[in-house]
């Protein structure tokens, strides 16, 4: 098969942060007319070559040529201009003007300087009737859900250079992440619009953490590790596991092994009781009892009480009824000061929000809990801090290994670690995790998978909440399944406890 | 331009589906609510000192007559407060403009046809200072205006302690020149406040100049990654609000027909609060030039009743402006807090 020229050739890309070597010498063409997927864990290097490539960062080595010709591009303003458009994973429109303006805003048909807003209104409409949308141009932008804002930004950038001449019109669009926060429906509708610009000729470079969306709409796939290229393939001809084992680069074996650890049996004495504890609003009254050692799963669709039920075990919302007591000891659990206290520890699900202080360093970061846990007038000694603080990020494997590097600029996966190992050095009793998997890729996912059922073999009590039903079946010994803000059974797992088994569980909201 | 907008016509994939929903969510219904303000306190207004003859057409008038610096200086500050900024150095350049204006005048002799230009140019280029500060340093523009606000007050010393009187026959002929209107008449500085107002109408809605201001009071950062010069439009914003407060300092010159180092002292709040009773959202990106008209028309009328009352005392208009502010913030609390859900 004769290739034809791609319309985008990236050769040699080097990109550095202080302290990180995000991409070393990366290639990377694209063709006209192909859905091209750039895969590759979390901090594989993903984001900051689509940042390279549309300008937002700058260059700090290797060449990018589109259609042969060498270009500079130092701005998003001058990527869109060369042709190459950009839809983040978050909407980067305004959502104070109308669809219309946020379609042409920058390149709006004008007369003598005076913009013409009904031939503008008009193309806008033409324009997203073309590709098949039912949206009207003339409402404000914040008028519309996510998913069809996100539908917008893609008409605006394949409308680029429509009006006036202005710019070549776009052979390049990158879709970083748009599907992240759509719905089913919504994604279709998303595919199909990709799938036209596709046969239109335009070269889409899409980027998702979702394996069975890259199968079901990409062509080919270029696979990054480490912030180096590992290979382009075919979609066709490459499988899933193939693909996995590409992106991690370790044999699947220790992601296997996951699957038929044994849980350790010897749980020990009951640790963390609650009876009846409950809020309005929040969770039904409920009974639990964690022992020592244990770690409990809770299952339950989004918005069942998950996360309201570990709030309460930490204090972060107020109960209205019932009591909570640790090591046979009561505790009044008024803030989550009176938590950390008694050893509970919560990494919360927004790691971003609830969790990390971005612009302090790793270190600065490890450190916090335990530095607040002694007073600040009783600073850590430096070389007890430094011991303590590289022992986990060797533990977890923290990547960079690199205590000066700022938390904000690590990739999620890495994220999740630096705030387990702040809990962690404060060695809780009991280590609530809410969704401590979401969003990481899965090399990262495995890794503090088995760093959960460790901590449980060295007697730590876990509460584990995660969204997936076989990674709380793999590492649970107990499944507290719940349904409508209610804590509806407490399964011992067991091999006839199965993802099927629980489902039924959280539908007939009974223990049968 | 966008006031035309339709009513929407798909009702199903929409957030916001009541009525009342919508008509909350409006951007024009601030702009209404400011004008129907002004329109009952001016019955109000009829119906206690009709015998007074404020229902002459006069007194109407008398508020672009009175009030005309004030709207150009906020115009200027809605252009800011829409692109998401703030501009606290507005009094001061005015000051700042009548101290200049009357020593050129008067202590060095120059035509006052000579002098506007240097004056709208000073004023300019001071806020284009300001606002390549604020961008190519990424300030807060709080910081960087109120250092502006210092300098030029400062600036206005250094000419002279004293305030200077102007008794040029040129500048005193084209202050007390009318334009006859009808029943009654506007000055000079009404007119030109009212020129004013619709260039930045006419900017702000047909130019793509004005469309990057709502853009960057929306969202900058997206404003940035959609490829628009953000960073020139913002200290073009600030530059436009440095001309119109030189162009509101030499109105104010006409009006009172002096310079004097303490004139206008904290009129940029005054600017301020008219925008905002005008409906615009202090956060940017929401609002309208013809809001701000109403919002100076309203606090002038504040000033004329309390004339017309005669046994109030003049600081009822800081008390009545304090309140009418509290309540519009109210209000634009209220239009966000929906607009997030």
């Amino acid at each position: 098969m004769a290739e034809p020229r791609p319309v985008l050739e990236m050769t040699g890309i080097v990109k550095e942060f202080p302290g990180v070597r995000a991409l070393s010498g990366v290639d990377f063409r694209l063709f006209p007319g192909e859905i091209h997927a750039l895969m590759g864990e979390n901090g594989a290097g993903k984001s900051t070559l689509i940042k390279v490539l549309t300008g937002v960062y700058p260059l700090d080595g290797g060449t990018i040529a589109l259609d042969g010709q060498p270009v500079r591009i130092d701005s998003p303003f001058q990527a869109q201009q060369a042709g190459i458009s950009t839809v983040y994973q978050e909407v980067n429109l305004c959502p104070n003007l109308s669809v219309a303006e946020n379609i042409f805003i920058g390149r709006e048909p004008t007369r003598y300087g005076r913009i013409q807003w009904s031939r503008m209104r008009k193309e806008a409409a033409e324009l997203v009737d073309r590709l098949g949308l039912d949206i009207d141009v003339t409402a404000p932008l914040s008028s519309y859900p996510l998913a069809v804002q996100q539908l917008v930004a893609i008409v605006r950038s394949v409308g680029t250079g429509d009006s006036d001449g202005a710019g070549a019109g776009t052979k390049v669009l990158v879709l970083d992440e748009p599907t992240s926060s759509l719905d089913r429906d919504e994604v279709l509708e998303l595919f199909r619009l990709m799938r036209q610009l596709r046969d239109e000729g335009v070269a889409i470079l899409f980027v998702s953490h979702f394996l069975d969306q890259i199968y079901e709409i990409c062509d080919r796939m270029t696979v990054l590790r480490n912030g180096t290229l590992v290979g382009e393939h075919l979609v066709s001809e490459l499988d899933q596991v193939g693909l996995i084992h590409l992106m991690i680069g370790k044999e699947m074996d220790q992601l296997e092994g996951l699957h038929e650890q044994q849980l350790h049996a010897d749980v020990g004495e009951p640790l963390v009781k609650a009876d009846g504890l409950g809020r309005q609003g929040g969770i039904s009254p409920f009974d639990l009892e964690i022992k020592k050692g244990e770690v409990v799963g809770l299952a339950g669709l989004l918005g069942s009480g998950r996360t309201e039920l570990a709030r309460l075990l930490f204090g972060a919302d107020q109960p209205d009824s019932g009591k909570v007591s640790i090591d046979g000891k009561q505790v009044s659990m008024s803030a989550p000061n009176d938590a950390i206290a008694a050893g509970v520890a919560f990494c919360s699900e927004n790691r971003k929000t609830e969790g990390l202080v971005p612009d302090l360093t790793v270190r600065e970061n490890i450190i916090l809990a335990l530095q607040a846990s002694r007073g600040w007038t009783r600073p850590i000694p430096v070389a007890q801090r430094d011991e303590l603080v590289a022992k986990y990020i060797k533990a977890l494997d923290i990547r960079p290994a690199n205590p000066e590097a700022r938390v904000g600029q690590l990739s999620g996966g890495n994220q999740q670690k630096v705030l387990l190992a702040r809990w962690l050095i404060t060695q809780p009793k009991l280590l609530i995790l809410d969704e401590p998997t979401r969003g990481i890729d899965v090399g990262a996912k495995a890794e503090i998978q088995k760093l959960v059922v460790s901590l449980s073999e060295e007697g730590m009590s876990v509460l584990y909440i995660a969204a997936e039903l076989e990674e709380v079946l793999r590492l649970s010994h107990t499944i507290g399944v719940l349904r409508d803000r209610k804590l509806v059974a407490q399964l011992a797992n067991g091999p006839e406890i199965t993802p099927t088994r629980i489902l039924e569980t959280i539908a007939s909201g009974e223990h049968q | 331009m966008s006031t035309t907008t339709q009513p929407p016509k798909i009702q199903d994939s929409r957030t916001g589906t009541s009525r009342a929903a919508q008509l909350l969510g409006d951007r024009r219904l601030p702009v209404v609510v400011t004008a129907t303000l002004f329109l009952a306190m001016y019955i109000v207004g009829l119906s206690r000192y009709q015998n007074y003859g404020f229902g002459e057409p006069q007194v109407f008038l008398n508020l672009f007559i009175d009030n005309g610096y004030l709207l150009v200086a906020a115009v200027g500050a809605t252009f800011v407060i829409l692109s998401g900024g703030i501009d606290l150095s507005v009094g001061s350049v005015i000051g700042f403009t009548t101290m200049l204006t009357a020593w050129l005048v008067e202590k060095q002799g120059l035509p006052i046809l000579v002098v506007i230009p240097i004056a709208l140019g000073v004023g300019a280029f001071g806020g284009f200072l300001m606002g390549y500060v604020i961008h190519n340093f990424e300030i807060q523009p709080f910081i960087v205006t109120l250092a502006g606000l210092f300098l030029f007050r400062g600036l206005c010393l250094v000419i002279s302690k004293e305030s200077i009187a102007i008794d040029d026959s040129s500048v005193s002929s084209m202050a007390q020149a009318q334009v006859q209107l009808g029943a009654g008449f506007l000055s000079i500085g009404a007119i030109v406040a009212l020129v004013v107002l619709t260039a930045a109408f006419y900017i702000l809605h047909y130019t793509r100049f004005g469309r990057r201001v709502y853009a960057i009071g929306g969202n900058e950062q997206s404003a940035l990654l959609m490829g628009l010069p953000q960073g020139g439009t913002k200290i073009a914003v600030y530059t436009v609000s440095g001309f119109c407060s030189a162009l509101a300092g030499l109105l104010f010159t006409l009006y009172i027909q002096s310079g004097d180092p303490l004139h206008a002292t904290g009129m940029e709040l005054d600017a301020i609060a008219a925008v905002v009773i005008g409906g615009t959202l202090l956060t940017g990106g929401s609002g309208y030039v013809l809001g701000t008209l109403f919002g100076v028309l309203v606090l002038g009328l504040i000033k004329s009743i309390i004339q017309f009352e005669g046994t109030l005392s003049s600081w009822w208009t800081k008390i009545a402006t304090g309140v009418l502010l509290c309540a519009f913030i109210l209000i634009q609390r209220a239009m966000t807090a929906r607009g997030k859900t």
